[in-house]
């Protein structure tokens, strides 16, 4: 495999922090979603005893973290509100559980421990967070696809190149005007640059350009399709 | 012959397969000599196109010499060299003679099913799915070309493959993108995609002289290489779409804005991307357009958009009020290729612009189905990949 002298600038891989977070983000959307759509069975593994409400309070908490870690640009504030929470989550499981039944004791325990491992995680995340950014490995800044800079070759093409009739910007909306006159706020119709395509001239006297032949005139360029090519009536296919 | 099939949803595999041969006087048969993996490829491996059958042969963009021609055509002779463009063209319908080649009324052997997708048929393509005619493509060594006496671009001596590749898709899509817009000196022209289109069309954008040239996409490298070709970069990740359009054009937005994605837009951390995600994951909605939906957002009234990239079915929740509203005009469609043949081919010839910029892998048949991973998830630094047989 040939990559043009590229192979060896691999680029780097995102940042796992920054991987870390986006996947923090969308656990906590699923759990809250969890806990806004079926509270009682929430409430009931994590050993709780707990109304309903409370919990979907806690789910729309997580949700609104969740959308605010994927969509912010430094997620770092959303990641701490997380860690905040997990805070309330584990005063909530301890206040909550019911100490006279041993099996909510025991749900309750592993519920703070699956908070206690999160929390870590959050914080980790919280603390370590960084752009994904850098220099591109793969640096193309050389590969112009012109003989000269975008500067000199800019316009090169509108010398000879004539816009085809049925592409054109309808009258009424073309050129694009200048700035409005001193107060005048109505749009003049005054072409801001004077610069006009050679063939503009021949196409405003409604010469054909090549795509706006006659209908029925065949336009397909000679070298392409000659003329003259045999017709064949009936489908080659 | 060895060539690339699909096989299903991220199944492209290269196998050996029958030589094709000429089936109607009008044929030629093309020993194949450089094909690319095109975007729109992608969406064949990643399952958003209808109407493909396991052992369809893939690829629509492709060159190579002539080695046997049909008896009635008189266009071309063993030993040419030739461009293939990837709509096949009859040349002598209503649309071919209007200049609508991609549009051909019989170049689509299952024209009946497209009709029932879209009304009317649309010319056929290669390697494009039954919808197009289910044509083998070119990612072979030997291709049977239909309607060859029209459907092909002579290359002269003295350009290499890679310099005149893209002429058969790429380079005139990007080339009518632009083109489309009708721009103006004093126009700002706003490209969403950095990939293989859009640096074509940056440059086409460029040559026709706007006055500035944006590009949106998230890919540093793709990004490099359109600051290359003279356009002022948008990280989409980094930076708000609508605030630095706003700074770069005084508040007004750009009056040309130009789709070159298409179908499978990557916006990240929007509603309306994560909606459209949800929505094609239970085929709800068939294509993402998150780039349209932006567009016309910041298109300046009275401005054009211009759809290169490829749609292939419905979408949805597009704010077409405000499209209306804007008064925008709406270009689209698949490319013309040869209404733009000779123009680009002596524009190459004169050396104003060489296609072959935009290639970052070479790779032989055998490497050519793991290149499609890699070029959909741009690794590698991956933004071209050319196969030799």
């Amino acid at each position: 495999m040939d990559t043009h002298g590229l192979k060896d600038r691999l680029r780097e891989p995102a940042p796992a922090p920054a991987k870390l977070a986006r996947g923090l983000g969308w656990f906590s959307i699923a759990l809250g979603v969890a806990e806004l759509v079926m509270p009682r069975t929430v409430a009931r593994v994590c050993g709780m005893q707990v109304g309903a409400t409370t919990v979907q309070m806690y789910g729309l908490r997580e949700i609104a973290t969740g959308v605010g870690i994927l969509f912010a640009d430094d997620p770092r504030p959303w990641l701490w509100g997380r860690v905040a929470g997990d805070v309330m989550d584990a005063s909530t499981l301890a206040a909550h559980t019911d100490l006279d039944d041993a099996q909510s004791m025991r749900r309750t325990g592993v519920a703070l421990a699956n908070v206690a491992a999160i929390t870590a995680i959050d914080v980790y995340a919280a603390r370590n967070w960084r752009e994904e950014e850098g220099p591109p490995m793969y640096d193309y800044r050389d590969r112009i696809g012109m003989p000269r800079s975008p500067e000199q070759m800019r316009g090169l093409a509108r010398k000879d190149f004539e816009m085809p009739r049925d592409m054109r910007t309808p009258e009424a909306l073309r050129p694009w005007t200048a700035e409005p006159s001193q107060g005048n706020e109505k749009a003049t119709q005054t072409p801001a640059v004077s610069v006009a395509p050679a063939s503009e001239s021949a196409v405003e006297a409604g010469a054909a350009s090549t795509p706006a032949a006659p209908a029925g005139t065949p336009i397909t360029p000679s070298s392409i399709a000659p003329a003259g090519s045999p017709v064949t009536p009936t489908s080659p296919l | 012959m060895r060539a690339l099939r699909w096989h299903g949803k991220h199944d492209i595999r290269c196998d050996n397969v029958p030589d094709p041969e000429i089936e109607h006087p009008r044929d030629a048969i093309i020993k194949m000599s450089a094909c690319a993996i095109c975007g729109s490829d992608l969406h064949l491996f990643d399952g958003f196109m209808p109407g493909m059958k396991s052992g369809d042969i893939m690829g629509h963009e492709f060159m190579g010499e002539v080695v046997e021609v049909g008896s009635a055509n008189k266009a071309l002779k063993v030993g040419d060299r030739v461009v293939v463009p990837f709509t096949i063209t009859c040349g002598e319908c209503d649309q071919c003679k209007r200049g609508n080649f991609s549009v051909c009324e019989r170049s689509n052997r299952n024209k009946d099913i497209a009709a029932k997708a879209f009304g009317h048929t649309t010319a056929g393509l290669f390697g494009y799915s039954h919808l197009t005619g289910g044509y083998p493509g070119g990612q072979a060594e030997y291709v049977r070309v239909p309607y060859a006496d029209s459907t092909h671009i002579k290359i002269p001596d003295g350009l290499t493959d890679e310099q005149v590749l893209f002429l058969g898709d790429i380079f005139p899509t990007g080339w009518q993108a632009a083109v489309q817009c009708d721009i103006e000196p004093t126009d700002t022209v706003c490209i969403w995609g950095a990939g293989p289109v859009g640096q074509m069309a940056i440059r086409s954008a460029v040559l026709l002289g706007a006055k500035q040239v944006i590009v949106i996409d998230r890919v540093p490298e793709r990004l490099s290489m359109a600051e290359a070709g003279g356009a002022i970069t948008i990280n989409f990740e980094k930076e708000s779409v609508i605030e630095r359009l706003k700074e770069l054009t005084q508040g007004k937005g750009p009056e040309k804005c130009i789709d070159a994605v298409g179908m499978e837009s990557h916006a990240t951390a929007t509603v309306d991307a994560m909606y459209d995600r949800v929505k094609q994951a239970v085929m709800l909605e068939s294509d993402r357009p998150h780039v349209l939906r932006e567009m016309i957002y910041v298109c300046r009234p009275a401005g054009t958009l211009s759809v290169p990239g490829v749609y292939g079915g419905l979408i949805d929740k597009i704010p077409f009020g405000a499209s209306m509203n804007k008064g925008l005009t709406w270009r689209m469609g698949q490319t013309h290729v040869n209404r733009w043949s000779e123009d680009l081919l002596r524009r190459i010839q004169e050396g104003q612009i060489d296609p072959s910029f935009v290639i970052t892998h070479t790779v032989s048949m055998e490497d050519g189905p793991g290149m499609y991973k890699t070029f959909r998830d741009k690794h590698d630094g991956c933004i071209k990949v050319v196969i030799k047989p």
